[in-house]
């Protein structure tokens, strides 16, 4: 890449109040967090007003950038940062969902077989007579202590499938308002956008059902030993990313409506649909490696 | 640079008051608050140094509780490297990447002061986790920096305050590399292509790379212990199927790179200080570029040196042993162009030259004890000894603290528009080198004769190396009110410097900081320069 | 590898010996305590050859500044050779240093990956020791022969110059027998160290790891916990006492025969007194419970509760019963119905009950805690 030979202004903005409002906002939220897993009364409240500060400081943030868009400061080079600074986060994200298959390669490749007496250190069997390394595992090796033995484990069939199968389409959806955009073609931007909203909350609901099921009837939970807590901190994630992601295309929904983007210029959509296509094969690998194998 | 009314945001003179700092979008501001921010930090880290070090200046129990001592070991390396090296090579970065590269400031400047301030609120937490404790808060986090489970399991609520210090850290240091990253690919001025950047902007463009990949599973890491903490999962319990040593592993995913983000940035000040003060260009400076690359890559992918002894197999140990002793290729590499860069040059001493000079000399000893570490039926003994205190110690402050206090030297003149006093200077750097060298030479020794570390008291067998240890510590830490004394001189005032006060600053450079006046004017390049 | 690496190394410490002037240093006090197993002989060796490698290198570089700073100097008027990086040199020394570098890279991991071949040799050994770490003490179990030893910190006042390098009941081992370790431990990690005899595996809870040795002479050799495991972790000193064979294998029936006489002694039936169950229980609980609850029973709020005037003592037996025999999960208050015997228990809990004004006259026999397992 070589360096953007600019004529125009690079827009440097103003002091902004957002910043620190955001940093004000994160401390409460993460102090009262801190405090509420202690189980300190008013914590709660603070992670709440926390939050509340978060969304009036998003609200507000992007309302700032979207009326210096809007009125035309940002020259191709700013929309370059932009894009190149959503590159980079998402290359973070994607790190961190390495890091937790990561996890759920370690437990099941390594250390459950090292407990059920295989391979360079079997001896770690002697430890824990009986136990069976399995996967999914359902008999904790503390088979009777503090964890919950699984009654079953989560097939790959049913909401599962139905899920890929429905994220699958949003990123479909969401293509085909982006085709709709680059040709102004409001309707299909809109529509698109719209279907790929709902699909977006279908999921969750699905998946809300899904967490409901496994927590009543199949003693699938945090406490069900590991199987379970990597269940649900990998569908958690990702969940709460999908969750985001719905928020987002909310937002790019109202904006279309409100035909704040043009095809030449639409860095926000762009923005999302590449945040939304991410969380779609984090879930494609979820799919494969949680449900599946 | 025509300056049209849709441009009349852009005032020349700063801002006032407080709302300068609070606000600013300004990265030399925000640059000066992460330098600050650091000092202050430093100071704090550093004085739980000294108390370890009294501590240990007798064996038996002297005036720190066992967990206490172990809170401060914890928190003493948290500040250091979260709070003072990361915020300083930041806060450099911040100075001195739009100044180099000819942009008008950061890409993103308003989350370049979500990422400053983000600090501030980490260190109020970290803060609080070492407060809790005295008022009802359970043990405190006795676990050094590492955080271990089950240990950091049993702690109380000074852990949880920790893990969220560590989460806010995290954003801060993604955003801030998401920043530079993006401002160095994107901002340069035209025609300085990646090939003539100085080497310095290089160093920081690896650095956040490697930020951007490895800050994540610390989080990750940090949250698993948090649920299993309060949540009932078992990812570190081998009665629910998990494993202690999972924890490790993520831990120093992040953990070995990190040494490396606190590495580059110093090799990237050497890379401009040494041929400046050698009056002759950087020899090597594409296989520096490469190297630093190849030293990204190897560097994440051998953390589990610092596992050895968790009982891998044979083909992970040597995998992890032959990967760790590799490194040595692109590190040698580097520390090897900077003296062929001496070599037949003209060399001056100025402060930043000798720290330059002492630094690669001491490195390379923080290298081959590294080298010592990697190699597994060695490190079988030297793990969780003093012996690897030493080593990284050797490596921190001269590879990482020792490169940034040289980096402070060379651009202070920038900076301020003051020169410093250069005979104050020159003492710091001799206080500074002897001080270190008496404090952890000695290590070396006690950790080989069998000191483990992170214990409050110890045989007295180990007393003589202790106690020249602390000594050599006093020393090295009072040397650092005189740095404060000379930073604070030069600010106020001094001999008034140059636009490029040094006389080799631009060889083999196109130098554009230096094209800007000492001090430079509020908004750096409004008109981006251009580079033949 | 061999001796001839030690010269060098001595001269590597030599400034840091001219700084402790006058002080009386055995050679050994800068280095690894003398080898005495296969194993770490072979590392020793290592050891010193990286150490060499590590010297010469710093020999190397700090000739070469020295050389450079006096030569090439603007103050010596020195002419800056501008055109050096563009020789033949400045084109290849991308390709030489790593070349170089390579070589002695792979020297070093060829002679480590053999040694570490050594330590994960798997013969089959003559005696296995399970060796536990808990917090603050080691359990070691003879896995042939059935026998436990719990080895705990040995007071200042008893201790003297080996304060924290030694304990009150030490490991002890044969000579020249293939001895395999065990290693684990029951609440976080230990790491049982002592250098002289074997390389370090850490203890992890729910995990083994093996080391082995062979003692090839007589004596005493002491170590620490390295791994950090808490308040505690600087007082877990380790101590082995290596002796002949035949030697051990007398001290080992008279073992066997304490213990048989122990087995007898709780089953008998036998109902205990009050002051009786009180000494025995008084030394039991200053050797299992006093590092976290202390000797006056005050523990160390708020982490570990104070024993003295607590509600559990004082109350229900059949709750300090539970909590003892059971443990408290999660907590660093350990499950010690698998660690100490029924009489063991009876009297510490009997002790509890009654030190230190809990004046609640309760005798807890070995029955009320075998019907309360
Ligand atoms: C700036 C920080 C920094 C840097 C740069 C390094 C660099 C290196 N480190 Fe270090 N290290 C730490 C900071 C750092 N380290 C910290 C903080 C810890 C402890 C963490 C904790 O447990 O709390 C640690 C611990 C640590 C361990 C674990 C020890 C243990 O706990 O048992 C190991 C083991 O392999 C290791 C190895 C290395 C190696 C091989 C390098 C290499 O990168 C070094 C390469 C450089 C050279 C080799 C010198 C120059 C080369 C030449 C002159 C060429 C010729 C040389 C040879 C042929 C040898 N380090
Ligand atoms: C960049 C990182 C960094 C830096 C700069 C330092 C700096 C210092 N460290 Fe650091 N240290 C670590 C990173 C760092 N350390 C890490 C990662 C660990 C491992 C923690 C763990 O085990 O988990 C560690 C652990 C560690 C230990 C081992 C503790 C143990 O295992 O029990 C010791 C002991 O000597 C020590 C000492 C020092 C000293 C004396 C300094 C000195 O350089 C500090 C000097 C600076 C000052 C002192 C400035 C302040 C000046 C004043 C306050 C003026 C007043 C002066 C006086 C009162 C004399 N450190
Ligand atoms: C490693 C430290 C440690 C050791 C050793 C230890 N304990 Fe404890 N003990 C604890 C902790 C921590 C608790 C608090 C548990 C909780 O919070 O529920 C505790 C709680 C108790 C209680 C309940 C007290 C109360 O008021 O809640 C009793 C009784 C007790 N221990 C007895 C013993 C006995 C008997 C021994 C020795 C055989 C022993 N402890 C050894 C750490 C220890
Ligand atoms: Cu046991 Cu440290
Ligand atoms: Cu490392």
């Amino acid at each position: 890449m070589t360096a953007t030979a600019s004529s125009e202004h690079y827009y440097v903005p103003e002091g902004s109040r957002w910043p620190i409002i955001g940093v004000i906002g994160i401390f409460f939220v993460v102090l009262g967090m801190a405090l509420w897993v202690n189980d300190i009364t008013f914590a709660p409240y603070l992670t709440l007003t926390g939050t509340l500060i978060i969304a009036y400081l998003f609200f507000g943030w992007f309302g700032d950038v979207i009326d210096e868009s809007m009125s035309g400061k940002y020259s191709t080079q700013v929309d370059t940062s932009f894009r190149q600074g959503m590159i980079w986060f998402i290359t973070s994200e994607v790190f961190f969902f390495i890091a937790l298959f990561g996890t759920l390669y370690y437990i099941r490749a390594i250390s459950l077989p090292w407990l059920g007496g295989e391979g360079h250190l079997g001896s770690s069997n002697l430890l824990w007579d009986g136990f069976q390394a399995t996967w999914p595992l359902l008999a904790t090796p503390g088979a009777g202590g503090e964890y919950v033995q699984g009654k079953e484990a989560m097939g790959a069939g049913g909401i599962p499938l139905y899920n890929t199968i429905i994220l699958l389409s949003s990123g479909a959806t969401l293509t085909w308002a982006h085709w709709g955009l680059k040709k102004d073609s409001k309707s299909q931007l809109v529509g698109g956008l719209a279907l790929t909203v709902l699909l977006g909350f279908i999921f969750f609901g699905f998946q809300a059902y899904e967490y409901y099921h496994a927590y009543n009837e199949m003693d699938l939970r945090l406490d069900s030993g590991v199987y379970g807590s990597t269940f649900y901190m990998l569908t958690g994630f990702h969940g709460m990313h999908v969750t985001i992601g719905t928020i987002m295309l909310l937002v790019i929904l109202i904006r279309s409506i409100k035909g704040h983007f043009s095809h030449e210029k639409h860095f926000a959509f762009e923005a999302v649909a590449w945040y939304w296509h991410f969380v779609d094969v984090v879930w494609l690998g979820l799919y494969f490696f949680v449900y599946w194998l | 640079m025509s300056t049209t009314t849709t441009h009349e945001d852009h005032h020349h003179a700063p801002p006032t008051g407080f709302g300068r700092w609070l606000f600013s979008t300004n990265h030399k501001d925000i640059g000066t608050m992460y330098l600050i921010f650091s000092l202050i930090m430093l100071f704090i880290g550093g004085g739980m140094a000294m108390l370890i070090r009294a501590e240990l200046f007798y064996p038996g129990l002297q005036f720190l509780e066992p967990d206490l001592f172990n809170n401060l070991v914890t928190v003493h390396a948290i500040i250091m490297v979260f709070g003072v090296v990361m915020p300083a090579a930041a806060g450099m970065a911040n100075w001195m990447v739009p100044l180099q590269i000819g942009a008008p400031d950061m890409a993103l400047p308003r989350l370049n002061n979500l990422s400053f301030w983000l600090l501030p609120a980490a260190a109020i937490l970290l803060m609080l986790s070492v407060i809790v404790p005295f008022f009802g808060g359970g043990t405190p986090v006795n676990t050094g920096w590492t955080l271990y489970p089950p240990l950091s399991i049993q702690s109380g609520m000074g852990m949880d305050l920790l893990i969220f210090t560590m989460h806010t850290l995290g954003i801060s240091s993604i955003l801030a590399a998401i920043n530079i990253v993006t401002t160095i690919i994107n901002m340069r001025a035209p025609g300085l292509t990646m090939m003539k950047l100085p080497l310095f902007i290089w160093a920081w463009l690896f650095t956040g790379i490697l930020l951007i990949m490895i800050m994540p599973a610390l989080a990750g890491g940090v949250t698993m212990l948090l649920f299993d903490r309060h949540f009932g999962t078992s990812f570190f319990d081998a009665a629910g199927g998990g494993d202690p040593v999972l924890f490790q592993h993520l831990f120093w995913f992040f953990g070995h790179p990190e040494v490396y983000v606190l590495l580059l940035p110093s090799i990237g000040v050497l890379g401009v200080i040494v041929p400046t003060f050698s009056r002759k260009p950087l020899f090597g400076y594409k296989s520096l570029v490469w190297g630093m690359g190849v030293l990204l890559l190897l560097g994440m992918v051998v953390w589990a040196h610092h596992q050895y002894t968790i009982g891998m197999s044979v083909a992970a140990t040597n995998y992890f042993m032959i990967g760790t002793i590799l490194i040595s290729i692109p590190v040698g590499l580097m520390l090897f162009n900077f003296m062929l860069t001496m070599w037949r040059g003209a060399m001056t001493f100025e402060t930043p030259m000798l720290f330059a000079i002492a630094i690669i000399v001491m490195f390379s000893f923080a290298g081959t004890t590294g080298v010592m570490l990697a190699v597994v039926p060695a490190d079988l003994q030297y793990h969780d000894t003093y012996f690897v205190v030493a080593h990284f110690h050797y490596a921190l402050i001269p590879g990482a603290l020792f490169g940034l206090y040289a980096g402070v030297f060379f651009w202070l003149p920038k900076w301020t528009g003051h020169m410093y006093n250069e005979t104050l200077g020159k003492i710091f750097f001799w206080w500074t080198t002897i001080g270190f060298n008496l404090t952890f030479f000695p290590q070396h020794f006690s950790g080989l004769a069998g000191m483990p570390r992170r214990i409050v008291d110890y045989s007295v067998q180990f007393v003589e190396f202790n106690q020249i240890s602390s000594i050599g510590a006093f020393i090295f830490g009072l040397s650092h009110l005189l740095f404060v004394y000379i930073i604070i001189q030069t600010v106020r005032g001094g001999e008034k410097a140059a636009d490029k006060p040094w006389e080799g600053a631009q060889i083999g450079t196109p130098g554009l900081e230096w094209t800007l006046s000492s001090p430079p004017p509020f908004h750096s390049f409004e008109t981006p320069p251009t580079v033949k | 590898m061999s001796n001839r690496f030690l010269k060098p190394c001595t001269a590597f410490a030599l400034p840091s010996l001219l700084l402790t002037s006058g002080a009386v240093l055995a050679e050994y006090k800068f280095n690894f305590p003398e080898p005495v197993s296969p194993v770490t002989k072979e590392v020793f060796d290592l050891h010193m050859m990286t150490s060499a490698v590590a010297l010469i290198i710093m020999v190397l570089v700090t000739i070469f500044f020295v050389y450079s700073i006096y030569k090439f100097r603007k103050s010596k008027n020195y002419e800056p050779d501008q055109e050096f990086h563009k020789g033949w040199f400045g084109t290849w020394s991308w390709a030489l240093v790593p070349a170089i570098v390579l070589g002695i890279d792979l020297t070093i991991a060829g002679s480590a990956s053999s040694t570490f071949d050594l330590i994960e040799d798997k013969t089959p050994a003559d005696l296995t020791v399970k060796v536990t770490g808990s917090q603050w003490k080691w359990t070691y179990e003879y896995m042939e022969d059935d026998v436990k030893i719990v080895s705990t910190l040995l007071p200042k006042e008893e201790a003297g110059e080996l304060y924290l390098r030694t304990v009150d009941n030490p490991l002890v081992l044969p000579t020249d027998r293939r001895v395999r370790f065990l290693h684990t431990a029951t609440d976080v990690l230990h790491a049982w160290w002592v250098p002289a005899i074997a390389v370090k595996k850490d203890s992890i809870p729910g995990y083994i790891n093996e080391t082995w040795t062979i003692i090839e002479k007589e004596g005493n050799y002491h170590g620490q916990c390295a791994e950090n495991c808490g308040t505690g972790h600087a007082f877990m000193p380790i101590q082995v006492n290596a002796i002949a064979g035949e030697e051990f294998d007398t001290w080992m029936s008279k073992q066997k025969e304490i213990k048989l006489a122990k087995m007898a002694e709780a089953a008998s039936g036998k109902v205990w007194a009050l002051d009786e169950l009180m000494t025995k229980g008084e030394e039991l609980y200053n050797k299992n419970c006093s590092a976290c609850h202390k000797p006056d029973g005050s523990g160390i709020p708020p982490v570990f509760p104070p024993l003295k005037g607590s509600a559990i003592a004082l109350g229900d037996v059949s709750k300090h019963l539970e909590v003892v025999i059971k443990g408290a999960s999660g907590t660093a208050m350990a499950a010690w119905g698998n660690q100490l015997d029924d009489l063991e228990l009876a009297a510490i809990i009997t002790y509890e009950r009654n030190a230190w004004e809990n004046n609640t006259g309760d005798a807890v026999q070995p029955s009320d805690v075998k019907a309360a397992r």
